[in-house]
């Protein structure tokens, strides 16, 4: 099989794993070498489906050995099997990388043979790149489960970052789709790369030159809708992910029909996008802007809004907080407003170090207004819009959503004639009124 | 007295000639009504004057911005200059002059002029580079690297550290069609001003690395989330024609499909 027929076949099932990032770690290149990292990552293109292709994701093979549902490149299914060697894959890399395609490589696999066979492979391919290559470019490795410790260690040696994908929010799910996994063996390896990277700080410390154990991190991807977990256990457990394993990442993907199962949703559902693109606003919003999970929803409203992002819709029920004093307030508190992000937020402690502000500077500062407008005063005022619960509601549904609201209600200064229900009618008639 | 302003400065165009206008400025007690490089043409109701550049001159200026507004002005001037803006010099003109008036605190003052539209320009011009971080791509022509891109802003001194360090080894070419300007690496670096970049037809093996990248490019893309508003919001399509995977003829190819297909 041709190096172009492999490539097709390896990277079409590799394109369902959503982390492309090349962020958390600064590598300058050293002569002799070829490659560095950014610690912002640098998307490279972006795919028809918008996304940002920042490394070049393939697997390593798709022969996988294990039968989980929800699959492309599981057992059961019919498809060409491809894998490519570890040399054809580094040479690939580095003409890729040459010539600025891509940041580096994202390296996963299905299981062909066993874990510990697959995991192997996966090295070998690294250390080519690392070792003769000199590559210093930014490399993905998932983590096989199932592979025994050492070889993990091995392989966090030589990536950048590692990830285990959680794949499904819920231990039941997992049961019903991907039979052949328990949460401990994908939370086991999880733990030991969470692990040795604390002790490589602490190593780093003592040791200057101790080798770095993935110094980019740790990240995870979740599918979402295709099992009824809510927003709420999913976040739920993002946050907890972030605090137990000190994840980099979360990442979520909208579930696409790609194989008729009877316990997978029909074929022709459509990815639920809206609800992905919720879960990580709301993921931005536990990451950088200091809220908590059980802040955003609960157990009385366990899912998010189809028609406002997390941040308004948490605003709108908190109106007691709001307004807020634009010139005095603290930085925490001007996180929370809708419209300001945390680089608004930076830029009006800066500004208002030198001058009080008004609404026109905020907007000579970049603040988006048409949220904002509803939660702030500047020195005193608001910008003349009612601020009520009813009326930034109405103005924060975007556009698009306008669409789906119920009717505008004409403002009345009589009330509105009572109608007789079916209800009084009865016990009109009946006499029991 | 108050400043003369019925006078056109006339200069090279380069940072240190731009630095001997503030010094003229200075020394003439004028505040011109505009400052044109070289090749700018304009016909105006007051006296051209040419600004000779000085090095003596340039470097006493130079000295004094860091002292006067701290680095982060000296920055703030260095960086709006490379910046696509219309009267960029004479803004900065006007920012040096209240910054040797006010100090370093001048720069906090976001929501004023200029500091307002200089520091927007600049957040434009560091966007665009690191875009470009990413966008620029490189052809081989035995051994050595080249690339052409079409910026807005002079991205060239910001792109030349990155590149630079990535790829130490390398000898590489970046040529920005809309300054004509190259950066060069070969052992050092340098960004030289070049009319025209003829670059040879592509090798087999260039071609070969092309269409893999091309086959990935479209393979990886997801069918059912297509999304070319969030694509093209990303990546504007202004980037797409320096593109070696052509996002714009896969579109092209897709639409002609759907087309038979009806």
């Amino acid at each position: 099989m041709d190096l172009m027929d492999k490539l097709k076949i390896l990277v079409d099932a590799a394109k369902y794993d959503v982390a492309c990032t090349s962020s958390g770690l600064d590598r300058t290149g050293q002569p002799g070498s070829v490659g560095s990292a950014v610690a912002c990552g640098i998307c490279h293109t972006f795919s028809a489906d918008g996304r940002c292709v920042s490394l070049l994701k393939v697997l390593q093979s798709n022969a996988c050995a294990y039968d989980c549902r929800y699959c492309v490149n599981r057992r059961s299914h019919d498809t060409p099997r491809a894998t490519f060697s570890p040399r054809e894959l580094a040479e690939l890399t580095m003409a890729f990388y040459r010539r600025n395609y891509i940041e580096g490589l994202f390296l996963s696999s299905a299981v062909t043979g066993t874990p510990d066979e697959t995991c192997e492979r996966m090295i070998q391919t690294l250390r080519l790149l690392r070792e003769e290559y000199r590559f210093g470019g930014y490399i993905h490795a998932k983590a096989i489960p199932g592979a025994d410790a050492r070889l993990i260690t091995q392989l966090g040696l030589l990536c950048d970052r590692m990830s285990v994908n959680i794949e499904l929010p819920s231990q039941r799910s997992l049961e019903q789709l991907a039979p052949d996994k328990s949460p401990r063996s994908i939370l086991a390896p999880m733990g030991q790369i969470t692990g040795q990277i604390a002790q490589n700080r602490t190593d780093l410390v003592r040791y200057r030159h101790a080798p770095r154990f993935a110094p980019a991190g740790q990240s995870t991807q979740m599918i979402v809708g295709a099992t009824p977990d809510t927003d709420y256990q999913i976040l739920r457990l993002t946050a907890g992910l972030y605090q137990k394993y000190r994840l980099k990442r979360v990442f979520f993907s909208a579930y696409l029909p790609v194989v008729e199962d009877r316990a997978l949703p029909a074929l022709n559902t459509k990815p639920p996008l809206l609800r992905e693109h919720r879960l990580y606003q709301a993921d931005w919003l536990l990451r950088f802007y200091g809220f908590d999970a059980e802040e955003l929803l609960d157990e009385a409203h366990p899912n998010f809004d189809p028609l406002l992002d997390p941040k308004c819709n948490w605003a709108l029920r908190h109106m007691d907080q709001f307004p807020v004093e634009v010139n005095r307030a603290p930085y925490e508190l001007l996180l929370r407003v809708p419209g300001i992000g945390v680089r608004s937020a930076r830029r009006i402690l800066k500004a208002r170090r030198a001058s009080s502000l008004d609404f026109s500077s905020l907007k000579k500062l970049g603040v988006v207004l048409k949220r904002a407008q509803y939660f702030i005063t500047c020195r005193g005022r608001g910008n003349g819009v009612p601020i009520t619960q009813e009326t930034a509601f109405r103005a924060l549904v975007s556009q698009r959503m306008q669409a789906a609201l119920p009717n505008c209600q004409q403002l009345s200064l009589f009330d509105p004639p009572e109608t007789l229900t079916g209800e009084d009618v009865r016990a009109c008639l009946t006499g029991q009124m | 007295m108050p400043d003369r302003t019925d006078v056109v400065y006339h200069y090279d165009g380069s940072f240190q000639g731009f630095l001997c206008c503030v010094f003229q400025a200075y020394a003439h007690r004028e505040d011109p009504a505009l400052i044109l490089s070289a090749d700018a043409c304009q016909e105006s109701l007051f006296a051209p004057r040419y600004i000779q550049t000085e090095k003596g001159q340039a470097a006493r200026v130079l000295r004094a911005i860091p002292q006067k507004m701290g680095p982060a002005g000296l920055e703030l001037v260095r960086l709006g200059f490379l910046c696509r803006l219309p009267q960029r010099e004479l803004l900065l003109l006007r920012l040096l002059r209240l910054g040797f008036a006010q100090g370093p605190s001048l720069l906090r003052r976001l929501t004023e002029e200029p500091v307002c539209t200089l520091e927007k320009a600049v957040r434009a011009l560091k966007h665009e580079a690191h875009l470009y971080t990413g966008f620029v791509r490189f052809s081989e022509y035995q051994g050595a690297l080249s690339a052409v891109i079409t910026p807005k802003n002079q991205v060239l001194p910001l792109l030349a550290s990155h590149f630079v360090q990535r790829f130490p080894d390398e000898s590489f070419l970046i040529y920005d069609k809309t300054h004509h300007m190259a950066l060069v690496h070969q052992g050092r670096t340098a960004i030289v001003p070049l009319e025209n970049v003829q670059l040879p037809a592509p090798t087999e093996e260039e071609r070969r690395c092309r269409a893999l990248w091309q086959q990935f490019y479209q393979t990886v893309s997801i069918q059912q989330r297509e999304n070319p508003r969030c694509q093209m919001s990303h990546m504007p399509k202004r980037f797409w024609a320096d593109l070696t995977e052509d996002p714009g003829g896969l579109r092209q190819k897709q639409l002609g499909r759907k087309g038979l297909g009806d």
